[in-house]
């Protein structure tokens, strides 16, 4: 179980490191946030659940902090994005469509 | 092993920071924010495996809480400005 749960720490991390990897180098806000979000939200958790693995003692917490991650984490995520759109900051680099443009001038 | 996941991280929210320093637009700077308290909730939730430190949780949550409530506020405050 502790072996396991070292792994899973281990596995989360680089899914961290990723997500601070593509924060600094994708060229656009909303690249970013997606790389930040989405890889910081599954290493988040794989990195709670091995520790819950590792000392049993906070595996209610810890199972509490998962959940808790899980639910909060999109609605950031999809917060900042849209108060940026609203804010006008422009699609980036090679962007070729814009769904919320076309669907407000009725396309 | 653990250390080499510490290290990890460590290098990850180093990467973050950057960011958060360097960053053109406000947005850019509250996506790393974000992503840094996340990422200082992973660590936390780490140190607490170890001897002693069944207290770290407690923090994890309050600062992914705190983290969470101030980035969405921050976010609303910022949707009518330009940059």
């Amino acid at each position: 179980m502790i072996v396991l749960g070292r792994v899973l720490i281990l596995l989360g991390s680089a899914f961290l490191f990723l997500g601070g990897l593509g924060v600094l180098r994708m060229p656009d806000v909303y690249n970013r946030l997606q790389a930040g979000t989405k890889a910081t939200t599954l290493g988040a958790m794989t990195v709670i659940i091995g520790s819950a693995l590792i000392a049993p003692a906070i595996a209610t917490k810890a199972v509490l902090l998962v959940i808790f991650i899980a639910l909060s984490n999109p609605i950031s995520s999809s917060t900042v994005a849209r108060s940026a759109y609203r804010a006008g900051i422009p699609l980036g680099g090679g962007a070729q469509r814009d769904d919320w443009r076309d669907a407000q001038e009725g396309v | 092993m653990i250390a080499v996941s510490l290290v990890l991280i460590g290098v990850g929210a180093t990467f973050t920071i950057l960011r958060l320093l360097i960053g053109p637009t406000s947005f850019d700077r509250l996506l790393a924010s974000d992503t840094l308290a996340v990422t200082a909730v992973a660590f936390l939730a780490i140190l607490s495996t170890g001897v002693g430190g069944a207290l770290y949780i407690d923090v994890a949550i309050v600062y992914g809480i705190i983290g969470f409530v101030g980035v969405v506020v921050i976010a609303r405050f910022l949707q009518g400005v330009r940059r």
